[in-house]
């Protein structure tokens, strides 16, 4: 366009006054370039010649040390122990294969963990060449000063002392602490920004139950320290260093002595066992058997000990406590009386019909008993445990409230405790069943939770959080972890549940009528410690279904079946009776009754954890004394061998 | 002053005008080049591939480039700063659906026989477009908010295009060669000191909010910016090259340890040591006297460009020849602070010298435009 001459002259000056501004700003900051390298090449060229010439600076990671686990009292679940590994600095080493070719003649590592390592290797190579990786783990002292004396052969690899984790209790808490393992791709690639630290090939990080759960809390920080390496890459010396932070010592509420006797006393059974404190919600143990020693999988499992590990038709790597869920069978009573009491349903002298069956809806319901139970009133419908007297209550109250009552003693409700696979079992109502089915709600379906079959299913440690409620009224929540390096996690003492005090206390009654009334289920595992009194209910929950034409042969009996079509033998209970200190639950899978098989260990378990210790003889029914001491004298002889073979290997 | 009042009789024609092109500016541009080629030769460790020779090859095509551009009326390039911008701004589009994924960020265009990178391309465009828009402009609506907001909207457009790819740098780049421009033509004061103010106020309240009930960012945010900001909180990475880079850039001293005796820059220390790192090798082996000779040589040519700018009448001229040089400038700056740990990493290479061939093509290109606006100017 066109300018007028005044304009133009306007317009130029301006821009030439900036244009000298801002090349005046820019002739600046060259001057400040240039300063700076004057600073960096002259002044500070010494320094820094000294740097590039005779030295290196390398900086390597201080792995953190992992924080350590005790149980209640003190003592140690999982430490961190020295060991001895083979390292390779890759960009030290040139040839990779060449050296690692010369340090497999000198030691012995394994054919089949080389090609990983070795792959590993090579990845972190292109990756971080300045990371050391290690070659060898767990190595003997021997081959470490086989390769020590032979370093200058073997540029880029060196001795290093770390540490491993180590579990002293081996089995007693595989399924609650679980394990560590190095850190996989697979891990790698789950997680969104990795620490730094999760480079490190074969760095160990928690893989199953609270290990992993609590991982971030265990880990750490790394720290990081700058070294000067000579050329072959020998550390000179160390230039600084920052510390990391080691990680959190978790304190957990189980109890070592407690847990290592029911792993005795469960022994190559499949079963579990829960014991969890009513006053404070801790878990003091938390067994399933079989069990395994973690210390394989720190190790580097071998690929007989795995398979012999997941070929076992007693699954000793499941977590049967919280991941295993069973019907809850007879021991559901408890929860359909209790939503029929808060219904307003039982009047004191109400009493039913029991002739060994009821009809619903043309279909006919049998009790355990074919001869029926007669006149039942709530006591001893629980007592008996006569399943007539809880469908007809069921089919008054209805699933819906069932199932919502179920929920509030912790029932189909996920305890969010830091184990691997914690199930939600399930407490089904109409909703459910039309939302995952698709199918109406049927009586028969009411008529089978009442007594805990059909679809309701339930963890060991729902079962034991179940009786807490009931022991103590309170919404008690499981815990497992006590203090995170000394400082205290709250309670899990729970509220008041609102429920009415005058129920639970007859349901208290009946549970105790279970265990101590002549003709109660488990009268055979009652404790006769006026202090100690013990409330229970037995469950003995099918696996298959009764057809018509087999009851009318005669129900087959459970050791005539194959293992895996017997019942699972269940019991709850909570003790002692006056001030209910424990709840206890037991499963037996594939055991038989509950009365025969679950109740039994529950009760030693629970005099265990009342004691102590052993219980005195006294404590038992006099008839039971004698196999009680034979069987006292065989668990501490095995419990103390199992003690003496840990302290040989450390 | 458009080119309808040139005389035109006193502006050079035909080959005549070979004579009138800036000679000095021609050979400083070659020199700073032959380093170029020097270093890459000595980073491949003595070898011309494969990094010197396509560079090579790229800046012949290039000074044909400019030697053609620098012959074309600097009118013509005017008219057609409009077509050059909405190209480039269509290249970048495009990169988003068909570009390549390199170096962790989509920035090329695959042509066959080399990789554009349309983002080099914007650099430029943008500068001419300004140029040409303050041109056209009315003295006394320069500061009209309006007519502040239409230069504004052409650098953030491309700036925001940019950023997606993601590339900080070039972002960065455009925004300060673009606000130059404006404060160049005559924007009045109020608005640099509006925009500068609420930058660094923002600034301020993200990092004083840090911590209270009213924090702005995330907290892994505010981690990712320590680390940004200082490398050194995180030695393994952004640190880790930082680091070397300053050994191997002291470890030069006055003279350096001469031509192919660079250890460090050797050792594999850096990942990009052709690139964005190119200067720690030429100031190792040249030492103080190789990276201040350099220097000088960005600094004159750059005194060169503003030399031609201040000379000419044509207002589009010199704000493009100004904008150019700042352009340059803003190159050399950024990746010296940053390879001497003075700015955080962002990825900006070093002019004419770092290896890759947008760069080197649309950089002469540039020059070609300057040459032009010399030879083209009003006497």
């Amino acid at each position: 366009m066109r300018r007028n001459p005044r304009e133009l002259a306007s317009l130029q000056t301006r821009t030439s006054r900036r244009a000298v501004l801002l090349g005046s700003a820019m002739a600046a900051f060259s001057g400040g370039l240039a300063l700076r390298m004057r600073h960096l090449q002259v002044d500070q060229a010494d320094q820094f010649r000294l740097l590039a010439e005779e030295n290196r600076i390398n900086i390597r990671l201080i792995p953190p040390e992992r924080g350590e686990i005790f149980d209640r009292n003190g003592a140690t679940i999982a430490k961190n122990t020295p060991s001895y590994r083979i390292v390779i600095v890759p960009e030290d080493a040139g040839d990779i294969d060449a050296v690692v070719a010369r340090l497999t003649k000198l030691i012995d590592i394994p054919e089949e963990d080389l090609e990983d390592t070795l792959e590993a290797v090579r990845r972190s190579a292109r990756q971080a060449p300045f990371l050391p990786v290690t070659l060898a783990d767990q190595v003997t002292w021997e081959d470490i000063s086989k390769v020590a004396v032979n370093t200058p052969a073997l540029p880029g690899i060196t001795p290093e002392v770390g540490l491993t984790r180590v579990y002293p209790q081996e089995g007693a808490f595989a399924h609650v602490v679980g394990y560590v393992g190095p850190v996989s791709d697979y891990d790698l690639s789950k997680m969104e920004d990795p620490d730094q630290l999760l480079r490190i090939p074969r760095f160990q990080i928690g893989k199953v139950g609270l290990e992993a759960r609590q991982e971030e809390r265990l880990r750490g920080k790394a720290g990081t320290k700058r070294v000067e390496v000579n050329a072959t890459g020998r550390v000179m010396r160390e230039l600084d260093r920052k510390e990391g932070e080691s990680g959190a010592d978790l304190q957990l509420t189980v109890d070592s002595n407690l847990q290592g006797y029911i792993q005795a006393r469960l022994g190559r059974e499949s079963a579990s066992a829960v014991v969890i404190d009513c006053e404070s919600g801790d878990i003091v143990a938390c067994a399933s058997a079989p069990t395994f020693d973690p210390n394989l999988f720190v190790r580097g499992i071998s690929v007989a000990d795995y398979r012999g590990l997941t070929e076992d038709t007693y699954r000793p790597l499941a977590s049967k406590t919280v991941q295993g869920i069973y019907p809850p069978g007879s021991t559901f009573k408890v929860i359909t009386a209790m939503a029929a009491l808060e219904e307003g349903l039982i009047g004191p002298d109400d009493t039913v019909w029991c002739p060994g069956y009821l009809e619903v809806a043309g279909r006919r319901f049998h009790c355990w008993k074919r001869g029926g139970h007669g006149h039942v009133n709530l006591e001893n419908s629980l007592k008996y445990s006569c399943d007539v007297y809880y469908y007809d209550l069921a089919l008054k109250v209805g699933i819906d409230k069932i199932s919502a009552m179920a929920h509030r003693f912790g029932l189909g409700v996920r305890h969010d405790l830091p184990m691997s696979a914690v199930a939600a079992g399930l407490a089904p109502n109409r909703a459910w069943k039309q939302r995952v089915h698709g199918q109406d709600w049927l009586v028969g379906d009411t008529a089978n939770a009442s007594i805990g079959q059909g679809y309701m299913l339930a963890s060991p440690l729902q079962l034991a959080v179940m009786s807490a409620r009931i022991a103590t009224g309170r919404s008690v929540t499981p815990r497992l972890i006590k203090s995170i390096d000394g400082v205290e996690e709250p309670s899990g003492a729970g509220e008041d549940m609102g429920l009415n005090e005058n129920n639970l206390r007859k349901m208290r009654r009946a549970m105790y009528a279970v265990s101590n009334d002549r003709r109660g289920t488990a009268y055979r595992s009652r404790i006769i410690e006026d202090a100690f009194r013990m409330a229970g209910k037995t469950g003995t929950s099918q696996v298959r279904n009764i057809t018509a034409d087999e009851r009318a042969r005669g129900v087959i009996r459970n050791e005539d079946l194959p293992w895996e079509r017997r019942d699972h033998a269940l019991f709850v209970c909570f003790a002692p009776y006056v001030a209910p200190k424990y709840a206890v639950s037991v499963v037996v899978e594939h055991g038989g009754g509950g009365s025969s098989v679950a109740a039994p260990i529950a009760r030693d378990v629970m005099l265990q954890a009342l004691y102590k210790g052993f219980p005195p003889l006294e404590a038992y029914p006099s008839a039971d004394r004698d196999r009680v001491k034979a069987q006292q004298e065989r668990l501490s002889r095995e419990m103390r061998h199992a003690e003496g073979e840990r302290s040989d290997r450390a | 002053m458009s080119y309808l009042e040139y005389a035109v009789k006193s502006v050079p024609s035909g080959p005549r005008k070979l004579l009138y092109l800036n000679w000095p500016l021609l050979l400083l541009v070659c020199t700073v080049a032959g380093a170029g080629f020097l270093m890459l030769y000595s980073v491949a460790g003595g070898s011309f591939t494969p990094w010197a020779e396509p560079q090579m090859e790229r800046f012949a095509l290039g000074f044909v480039i400019m030697i053609s551009v620098a012959m074309v009326p600097i009118w013509f390039w005017r008219n057609m700063s409009v077509v050059a911008y909405l190209l480039s701004v269509i290249l970048l589009i495009s990169v988003e659906f068909f570009g390549t994924v390199g170096m962790g960020a989509q920035r090329w265009i695959d042509l066959g026989f080399m990789r554009l990178q349309p983002s080099e391309l914007m650099k430029i465009t943008l500068v001419m477009l300004l140029a040409a828009y303050y041109d056209w402009l009315p003295e006394k609506r320069t500061s009209h908010p309006f007519f502040v907001l239409i230069p504004v909207m052409i650098i953030l457009f491309p700036t925001f295009l940019v950023l997606q790819q993601p590339d900080l740098g070039t972002a960065i780049l455009m925004m300060a060669a673009g606000g130059a421009i404006l404060f160049l033509a005559g924007v009045h004061w109020l608005y640099f000191a509006v925009v500068i103010g609420a930058g660094v106020g923002l600034v301020t309240a993200v990092f004083q909010s840090r911590g209270t009930d009213w924090q702005l960012l995330k907290d892994y945010q505010y981690r990712r910016i320590d680390t940004f900001l200082d490398p050194s909180s995180d030695p393994l990475g952004a640190g880790y090259h930082i680091t070397q880079s300053k050994i191997a850039l002291g470890s030069g001293g006055w003279t350096g340890r001469g031509f192919m005796q660079g250890t460090q820059s050797r050792l594999n220390f850096l990942p990009e040591k052709h690139t964005d790192f190119i200067f720690t090798t030429l100031a190792e082996e040249f030492g103080f006297v190789g990276a201040v000779s350099l220097l000088v040589i960005y600094a004159l040519i750059i005194a060169f460009c503003l030399a031609t700018a201040l000379s000419s009448k044509d207002r589009f001229s010199s704000l493009l020849t100004m904008g150019i040089a700042v352009t340059f400038f803003l190159f050399f700056a950024v990746n010296m602070s940053m390879v001497m740990g003075l700015a955080p990493v962002v990825g900006v290479p070093l002019p004419m010298v770092s290896y890759g061939g947008t760069a080197m093509l649309v950089l002469l290109g540039a020059f070609g435009l300057v040459q032009s606006a010399h030879i083209h100017r009003p006497r």
